[in-house]
């Protein structure tokens, strides 16, 4: 059965994908440790932490577009299942910190130290362990998706009502998090990390890893996201995007399908944030904004949602769009972004690759060399 | 020869002078008598300054109990000293004014005595008692009643015998009553005093009941007891009372934010992610309104904000006509696009802004009319807060008879209930969204006008109320303006309700998770719209 999971998820397109990401994650980390530093391919420590960051936002991106492209769900709280699986990943490195913080406590991380507080609240036990980390990386990210999408899609909330209530959730849980007495470092975070498994997190190697991790974790996730859509179950996860109650009426478990996806989909994004922070170095509440989730929406609109190639590259464009521009312009990043979004939605519905590959089609069936127009799957209102 | 003529009536002048100076009521020259004299002199001294009535007496007095009291000694002028190094700083006890500093040697103290202190206590709380102005008879009042010197007996019933204006009048008997706990006067007259105080102000008796209770037994202490049962009852309810008031204040802001959001939502099934920024426009043009003011034509700055609405108005409601024609009727049908589509709006107003006027906070001013406080039965009700409950409710009414009263309400709400059917019957539903659209940002812009008298006025200003104002709609239900208004109110009062024990922050996630639950209870809010149009 997994096998032809796997079969079914390797169509030509997955492959080219998925070697490609493995490409990249051996030759750039490659490239930046064996190649001089002259040389013309070196990648520069400044760039691959770059482009691990962009890495871990595709997959991110990617996440949602499972629910948002190909179910219909629009979460405008995605930014909260990274940031859980991001704190997820903090809450190990302040334990591999040990009693090298500023108070050298052996047990207690710095800022409970500064706090007063006496022991480890009971959340926090186990995370000394990087089985139990990664666990709790896809674990609660999961869980919070399988209770909010228990109640929400079993009583049917759907289109805006959703999406406004998912950012309600995000921003309930950035208030919390701010708060010091949730014993999550408060207004500061997670910081000041020192190893990862025992390897030094400032290292040349580490950071490499880190980036071939980041990279396989995309192909991992896209050849699941790939077997998700390509199989039945796929078709009925479109079936509920565009004709929820059609679906319902043929006899689907509506609920039950956008509960898998979205629960699949936050666990992605956990592991996604989990990557993201030992890379950045830094974990605060400002990652559950309610305005990072929308720009987490926005790359996937760019790229095209409904495909699964198109948050990668949505996540990629928009993010290299940013760095270049808050180093050039940083007055004009905010008008780009916002412009960016109007465009999008008025002109470019589909995404960049949507609109490729319509154009790509209508141009084979001009010229008649097309036996048959790609079965791509056609966006519509995701209401 | 001539000489000595005039030596000798200057030698019969003299005394002359002298008792016609002492005979004088001038505060100024009784304060200076003090240089001179002893201590059974002083006593005569202040009774003769505190038969002036003069309360301008009253800072030398107070210097002269507190040892401050000095004289120089080359002019055997009185004046109030403050050491500093060391010289003394000399203060005239009438003007407070600063004459200057003089070294040690050049003055010299008057004496005074703990009797004497005595005396000036009770003459200083006799001639602020008979002070002309009756805030400081009612203050000089307040300072017996919280002391309740038994020395002041005799001065408070003197004042109450002439006094007139009905509130000193109280403030003085609570003061007696406070007086009458603490001498040894009989059971009956404490109790009597138990029951004033009671009647009065409570939570400042409380204090004092509290140590009279736990001094006395019997009867007396009986009542006392049953007095602060009764008063803690009383500043229980107040207590919610004031709650409830910060609640509706709270609510009141919430309404203004959102009563636009639930015009264009309820109408339109537009989600505009920008309406917090057509707030901010808002606060933006008071701004701008307050700073011509205050440059060209200072007198109208009471008047600033009766001239920003029209104009926060228009600024606000045209940005979102503008919005609507470019923009928005192009994403009709895709809720969820035009959601992406706003909040790009958004990002570019809030830089816009920041680029012209700069990302810290602007200082709009509150007209005088705006500030300071009115106490209501034991409540406190700020100005402005007040001010902004009743705009809230103005604008809400006047939305309403829009709504209910017009022409164009009566095909806003053909559109809602119905786009198709309205537009088969001939309403020109583009045009319909374009001006509804423009009212629902207008009104935001109004609301923005309100919020910058308690908000900080700053690019990020939308962004603070944006989600808040989604919660209120959401919960109210959409389409239904009363669903607005109490889904604002309750949230607000619920609020505050919870954060006495929660904490604001704990406070505003619970009720966050309330309306995730509630929503999922009724996904259409409080105030559901029933029927066909729901589905569409």
């Amino acid at each position: 059965m997994i096998t032809s999971f796997l079969f079914k998820a390797l169509d030509r397109r997955a492959i080219w994908v998925v070697s490609a990401l493995i490409a990249l994650a051996i030759l750039v980390p490659a490239s930046n440790l064996m190649l001089p530093f002259d040389s013309a391919f070196h990648v520069s420590n400044f760039t691959i932490s770059l482009i691990g960051k962009y890495l871990t936002y595709a997959l991110l991106a990617l996440a949602l577009d499972l629910v948002w492209g190909y179910c219909g769900i629009l979460s405008l709280g995605h930014g909260a299942f990274f940031a859980l699986g991001g704190y997820a990943m903090g809450m190990y490195l302040m334990r591999q910190i040990g009693s090298r913080g500023v108070y050298g406590d052996p047990i207690l991380p710095d800022f409970m130290v500064f706090l007063n507080w006496k022991e480890l609240p009971w959340f926090w036990l186990g995370f000394d362990q990087f089985w139990f980390a990664a666990l709790m990386i896809v674990l609660v990210p999961g869980a919070l998706a399988f209770v909010f999408g228990w109640f929400a899609f079993r009583s049917r909330v759907t289109g805006v009502y959703l999406s406004i209530i998912t950012q309600a959730m995000t921003y309930a849980l950035l208030l919390a998090f701010f708060r010091n007495e949730m014993g999550f470092g408060g207004n500061n975070g997670l910081t000041d990390f020192k190893d990862i498994l025992g390897y030094d997190i400032q290292s040349d190697t580490t950071r490499a890893v880190l980036f071939a991790a980041s990279a396989l974790a995309l192909a991992a996730s896209f050849l699941i996201c790939s077997g998700i859509v390509r199989s039945k179950f796929g078709k009925v996860l479109v079936a509920v995007r565009d004709a929820e109650s059609r679906s319902r009426f043929i006899g689907y478990r509506v609920e039950n399908v956008k509960l898998f996806v979205f629960v699949v989909s936050a666990m992605m994004a956990g592991i996604a944030g989990a990557l993201y922070v030992p890379q950045v170095g830094i974990i605060n509440p400002g990652e559950f904004a309610p305005a990072n989730s929308i720009e987490v929406v926005i790359w996937t609109a760019v790229g095209g949602r409904g495909t699964l190639i198109g948050p990668i590259i949505g996540a990629v464009l928009v993010n290299a769009g940013k760095s270049v521009f808050t180093a050039a312009f940083p007055e004009f990043w905010l008008f780009a972004l916002g412009a960016l979004f109007v465009a999008t939605t008025l002109f470019l519905p589909k995404g960049v690759v949507g609109s490729f590959s319509s154009a790509m089609t209508w141009l084979r069936l001009r010229t008649g060399k097309s036996d048959a127009p790609v079965a791509e799957p056609t966006v519509r209102a995701a209401e | 020869m001539q000489h000595l003529i005039r030596f000798l009536i200057a030698l019969l002048i003299v005394p002359l002078l002298l008792t016609s100076v002492s005979a004088q009521t001038d505060p100024r020259s009784l304060i200076n008598a003090m240089a001179v004299g002893n201590l059974k002199a002083r006593a005569a001294q202040i009774e003769a300054l505190a038969a002036t009535g003069d309360a301008k007496a009253v800072p030398a007095l107070q210097a002269l109990s507190d040892g401050a009291l000095y004289f120089r000694k080359s002019d055997k002028q009185v004046f109030i000293a403050q050491k500093s190094g060391k010289n003394f700083d000399l203060i005239d006890p009438l003007t407070a004014e600063n004459i200057g500093s003089f070294p040690k040697g050049s003055v010299s103290k008057v004496k005074v005595n703990n009797s004497l202190r005595r005396l000036i206590r009770s003459v200083i709380g006799t001639l602020t008692l008979l002070s002309p102005d009756p805030q400081i008879r009612i203050a000089a009042a307040q300072t017996i009643f919280k002391t309740g010197d038994p020395e002041s007996l005799e001065a408070l019933d003197r004042a109450l015998v002439q006094e007139k204006a009905s509130n000193v009048r109280s403030a003085m008997e609570l003061a007696r009553a406070s007086v009458i706990l603490k001498s040894d006067s009989t059971d009956a007259d404490k109790i009597a005093a138990i029951t004033l105080i009671q009647k009065g102000d409570g939570r400042e008796g409380l204090p004092l009941l509290n140590e009279f209770a736990a001094q006395s037994d019997g009867a007396v202490a009986a009542a006392a007891n049953k007095a602060i049962g009764e008063i803690e009852k009383t500043i229980a309810l107040l207590d919610i009372g004031q709650t409830v008031w910060y609640g509706i204040s709270l609510g009141s802001v919430l309404l203004l934010a959102a009563i636009g959001l639930a015009v264009t939502f309820g109408v339109m099934g537009v989600i505009n992610m920008a309406h917090g920024e057509m707030v901010m426009l808002g606060a933006y043009t008071t701004y701008v309104v307050q700073e011509i003011i205050r440059t060209g034509y200072p007198g109208l700055f009471d008047y600033s904000l009766a001239l920003a609405l029209p104009l926060a108005f228009l600024v606000s409601g045209s940005c979102g006509f503008v919005m609507e024609r470019t923009i928005i009727r192009f994403l009709y049908g895709r809720p969820l696009e035009t959601l992406l589509a706003t909040w790009g709006v958004s990002l570019i107003l809030q830089q816009t802004i920041r680029t012209i006027f700069g990302s810290t906070n602007k200082e709009v001013g509150n007209p005088t009319w705006m500030s300071g406080a009115y106490e209501l039965g034991g409540l406190t009700l700020t100005a402005n807060r007040l001010w902004i409950v009743v705009f809230a409710l103005f604008v809400f009414a006047a939305l309403f008879v829009v709504l209910k009263k017009t022409g164009f309400g009566l095909q806003m709400r053909a559109v809602t209930q119905n786009r198709k059917m309205a537009s088969s019957m001939g309403i020109r539903t583009p045009w319909v969204d374009a001006l509804t659209f423009a009212l629902g940002s207008g009104i935001a812009g109004i609301a923005g006008v309100a919020l910058s008298q308690i908000a900080n006025v700053s690019p990020n200003l939308g962004q603070n109320y944006i989600i808040d104002s989604f919660m209120v709609v959401v919960f109210g239900g959409v389409g239904n303006l009363w669903g607005t208004l109490i889904g604002a109110l309750t949230l607000g009062v619920a609020n505050k309700f919870l954060e006495p024990f929660a904490g604001a922050v704990l406070a505003k996630i619970l009720i966050l998770v309330f309306i995730i639950l509630f929503i999922q209870k009724r996904p259409r809010g409080l105030f559901a719209l029933k029927g066909r149009a729901v589905e569409a």
